[in-house]
């Protein structure tokens, strides 16, 4: 066991934890958040991601030890219910899911990329979202979300 | 029932007696009830909640506030949003007064499983819920009648208040007229169910209630339930199908922190830590030895090998004539179509937590089934099933049956072992390698015509894959986690066909749209070809199978669709028109013309006259059916490229047509249609189990190909068809169930070759197009 300070949704936590736990089984267990969620443990489907430093993770393949000092952002991290971030307000304005369960793989995803390429086009979007799932293939309207937030922001 | 079975409903206090055996599912008996409707896995029953008591769906609170009470739930579909906008409009409430609770033993009546297409049947026509909040508006009103002294007929009810017609001063409120009581009522078939075209709530594109807690990342789905004192479990499953436990060093684990116990049952093998990290860490280190598996048959032969095994056959039409109708026909089109093993592949592996403590038990479970699972997990404990609390905690999307049963029982066992709460979440590779799959088919024809080009008789026999299912109320062996704690799957035993009786069942549309179906006297299909015989063989699989999203409907009309496309080009026919003139139902005709309308479909024959060979070439393809011969009406109308170099398929634009009867909530149901419609997509380009001499070797998103965002997916443009002059059907099921065989038809239109196997792979159509 070893102690890593982690800084999420711009909180600090000290957790005493093996230091090759993944992140995930930190922010899901130790901390109780609720976005990142276990889909493959295998970082193939997206549904772990979160923010570190601006850049999309895979926290069920990202040791905790490896990005303790980094500013990690859950999907909670983002906004609320009261006050969503613009591509979750985007996402909500299109009805853009089903289950809901891939949902930081998607919005996340999205998020990260065109914070860095706002002018990336509709092949450029896809291109970064190709290791990105959702099963219920909501991705019609995903997609529109992710253009709604572009045009948007 | 096998000894298991039988020693652990003894135990479970049941008596062989109050089971009835009903095709391999074992079902409570009990007299017929006339707001509860039929009995199936899907219906509604008694139990220690009365489904005949007003009380035991709706109650209001003395401040007006509406509690309503259901049996099924929301999977992703959308099931929460609209019962609790049918609550609402019935009870002219807004929507945000109504609590809907679903799918909790201890206070929500039992009904069955959420599947088949069936919540919206039976929840929201004239029974069960609906029936129960129109009895309670009325209820409502006769005490009002009487409070206010006038006749029923001069109330006026509107925002949870009754007043006189044209004086709104002489006003009661809900919370007034029932002061927090109950209502203490029957349900009454006779209450009127408000009209649609009054309706303000239902019927309205309301926005799910659930959108913005998950875009928020708050929304709790069973994964992130938390329970004092809870523990981690990880289980440990066979390397191989038919592999038993040999034997397990503990010593194997020494000195790893955090671990409580390594728990066995038979062939159940779990670790429980204190952490879920630690309990993934010991169940990897854990040596656990086991047999060899009982092997597979080879996947290069196996749709050969499905024809050679014992079968269990079944008629679902036979008109006798076949044969010699076939033999004077002026021709005879005859094809094979196979369908593979495909998964549920959730986007979460599934997840619960149980709490058995001495004889009683609480499960947080994803299942579709609460009720069923409450058997199941109470025979698997050994313990009576009123002493278990089955909870519905929301999961990943499910489509039919995904690891929610399973990793149910094994949190209980884990839990009953060590005598804490545990948590499970299975990984990726034992939700995949040990899911119910999807029943993998083959499917010969022969479709005789006329000197005319007219389909005269068409013969359909179709061999497929079963094993396990649904547990349903009595076996839980139909999962993995049940086979290996010691219970059996359902039964196999082979069985000759015999002839149909009582009423035409198209036999999950084993039977095509354009046959009669004539099943003694009466001809229940939708078709006009009079000369019918559509023969099933169901074998014994190797791998769990399960209802997955049209479970053999979408198969069976993959096949029907595409020969009706390939008797069109035989006769040089336009497939929309060729499909028009073999059917008799006015509402499968409408959709087919509605789906052709959007897509400004050109009438022609396939394939696309001169179409090149080189290139990215395109074509269109239609396809329809009426789900189970009465449950939705589809007609999708795909257009689709084919890169003729490398084979690969992409899908521009789907027109989805669809007739469910009154919509409950359009935008809702948009959702589902877009959602099964390329999910379709995903089954028919890519979406195959594959396996080796021993086990499953698609066991994460590298080996099993589901389509990602980054794919290229269609524009999706979809007519609703709203009607209120009959009951509403399902809607979930639909448009999956037509998507392969409309690509497989464009795929035809743009090339001249047909493919009959999905998935449609870039190497198969390549492959294909080489042959040529």
């Amino acid at each position: 066991m070893s102690s890593i300070t982690l800084t999420v949704n711009r909180q600090r936590h000290t957790v005493d934890v093996d230091p090759t736990t993944p992140l995930l089984y930190v922010l899901s267990d130790d901390l109780g958040l609720r976005g990142p969620k276990f889909g493959c443990g295998l970082g193939q489907c997206g549904a772990c991601t979160v923010l570190s430093g601006g850049r999309a993770i895979r926290s069920c393949v990202t040791p905790a030890s490896a990005v303790a000092g980094t500013e990690i952002t859950t999907l909670e991290g983002l906004g609320t219910v009261d006050r969503p971030h613009p591509i979750q307000k985007a996402f909500v304005q299109e009805e853009a899911a089903q289950c809901g369960f891939c949902l930081s793989g998607v919005i996340l995803t999205a998020k990260a990329f065109l914070d860095q390429n706002p002018k990336a086009n509709d092949a450029e979007v896809r291109q970064a979202m190709s290791t990105v799932l959702c099963r219920c293939f909501t991705h019609v309207r995903m997609l529109r979300a992710i253009k709604r937030y572009r045009q948007e922001v | 029932m096998t000894p298991d079975a039988h020693d652990a409903f003894v135990r479970a206090g049941f008596s062989r007696r109050d089971f009835l055996k009903t095709s391999g599912v074992l079902v409570v008996t009990f007299g017929a009830a006339s707001v509860v409707g039929a009995q199936g896995p899907f219906d509604t029953r008694p139990s220690h909640i009365d489904p005949q008591k007003l009380d035991s769906w709706i109650a209001i609170a003395a401040d007006g506030k509406v509690t309503a009470y259901t049996g099924k739930a929301e999977l992703g579909q959308g099931m929460f949003t609209a019962q609790t906008q049918l609550v609402a409009e019935e009870l002219s409430v807004p929507v945000s007064s109504v609590t809907l609770v679903q799918c909790d033993t201890s206070v929500c009546p039992d009904q069955g499983t959420t599947s088949g297409s069936q919540s919206t049947p039976t929840n929201f026509n004239e029974r069960n819920l609906a029936q129960a909040a129109a009895t309670a508006r009325e209820a409502l009103a006769t005490l009002a009648a009487t409070r206010l002294g006038v006749p029923r007929d001069q109330l006026a009810i509107d925002g949870g208040a009754i007043s006189i017609k044209g004086n709104d001063s002489r006003r009661v409120t809900y919370g007034d007229l029932l002061a927090g009581k109950a209502f203490n009522l029957q349900i009454d078939p006779q209450a009127k169910r408000k009209p649609a075209n009054e309706w303000k709530v239902l019927g309205k594109p309301v926005p799910r209630l659930d959108m913005a807690a998950m875009m928020a990342g708050e929304f709790e789905f069973v994964h992130n339930i938390r329970v004092p004192g809870m523990l981690h479990g990880v289980v440990v499953r066979p390397p191989a199908p038919g592999a038993t436990l040999t034997g397990i060093e503990e010593s194997s684990t020494a000195g790893m922190s955090g671990i409580v116990k390594v728990v066995t049952r038979k062939n159940f093998v779990g670790v429980v830590a204190e952490k879920p990290w630690q309990a993934h860490q010991a169940a990897s280190q854990l040596k656990v030895s086991w047999t060899q598996g009982t092997g597979l048959p080879p996947q290069r032969d196996f749709y050969d090998y499905l024809r050679k095994q014992p079968s269990r056959d079944a008629f679902i039409v036979n008109s006798k004539d076949v044969d010699e109708k076939l033999a004077k026909a002026a021709a005879v089109v005859k094809a094979t179509y196979l369908h593979p093993y495909q998964m549920h592949g959730s986007m979460g592996t599934s997840c619960a937590v149980a709490d058995v403590q001495g004889n009683k038990a609480t499960v947080w479970s994803p299942t579709q089934s609460a009720y069923p699972t409450r058997s199941g997990v109470a025979m698997l404990l050994g313990l009576q099933p009123d002493s278990v609390r089955v909870v519905f905690v929301r999961g990943a999307g499910c489509y039919g049956i995904n690891g929610a049963d399973t990793v149910s029982y094994d949190a209980a066992l884990l839990s009953q072992a060590v005598g804490k709460p545990v948590r499970v979440q299975l990984s990726r590779q034992d939700e995949m390698a040990w899911e119910n799959y999807g029943f993998p088919y083959v499917i010969d024809q022969r479709v005789g015509i006329d000197g005319d080009g007219t389909i005269v008789v068409w013969d359909h026999e179709a061999w497929f894959a079963s094993m396990g299912g649904r547990p349903g109320t009595g076996t839980p062996g139909n999962v993995v986690t049940g086979m290996l704690a010691g219970f059996s799957p359902a039964p196999f035993a082979p069985r000759a066909a015999s002839d149909p009786t009582g009423r035409f069942n198209n036999g999950s549309n084993a039977a095509p749209s354009y046959v009669v179906g004539r099943v003694g006297t009466t001809a229940g299909g939708a078709g006009v070809v009079a000369s019918e015989r559509v023969l099933t063989h169901t074998i014994a699989s190797p791998f769990f199978t399960g209802p997955l999203r049209s479970p053999s409907r979408l198969q069976n009309t993959f096949a029907h669709e595409c020969l009706i496309d390939e008797v069109a080009a035989r006769v040089k026919a336009d497939p929309v028109a060729y499909r028009l003139r073999h059917l008799s139902d006015p509402r499968l005709k409408h959709v087919i013309s509605e789906a052709a309308r959007v897509a400004r479909w050109e009438a022609r024959p396939s394939p696309k006259p001169g179409a090149t060979r080189r290139g990215v070439v395109s074509g269109r393809g239609v396809a329809c059916v009426v789900y189970e011969g009465d449950n939705g009406y589809v007609a999708i109308v795909a257009e689709v490229d084919v890169n003729t170099a490398s084979g690969k398929v992409i899908a521009r634009r789907l027109f989805v047509a669809q007739d469910c009867g009154p919509v409950s909530n359009p935008d809702g149901m948009r959702n589902q249609l877009e959602g099964g419609a390329l999910q379709g997509l995903s089954r028919a380009l890519g979406e195959e189990v594959t396996w080796d001499d021993q086990k499953v070797t698609s066991i994460d998103w590298r080996t099993y190909h589901s389509m990602t965002l980054g794919d290229e997916m269609p524009a999706v443009e979809s007519v609703l068809i709203n009607r209120h002059d009959v009951e509403a059907t399902g809607a979930g099921e639909t448009a999956i169930t037509v998507v392969a065989a409309a690509v497989g038809n464009a795929i035809f239109d743009a090339t001249g070759v047909r493919i009959r196997q999905v998935p449609f792979t870039s190497e198969r159509v390549k492959a294909a197009l080489a042959a040529r």
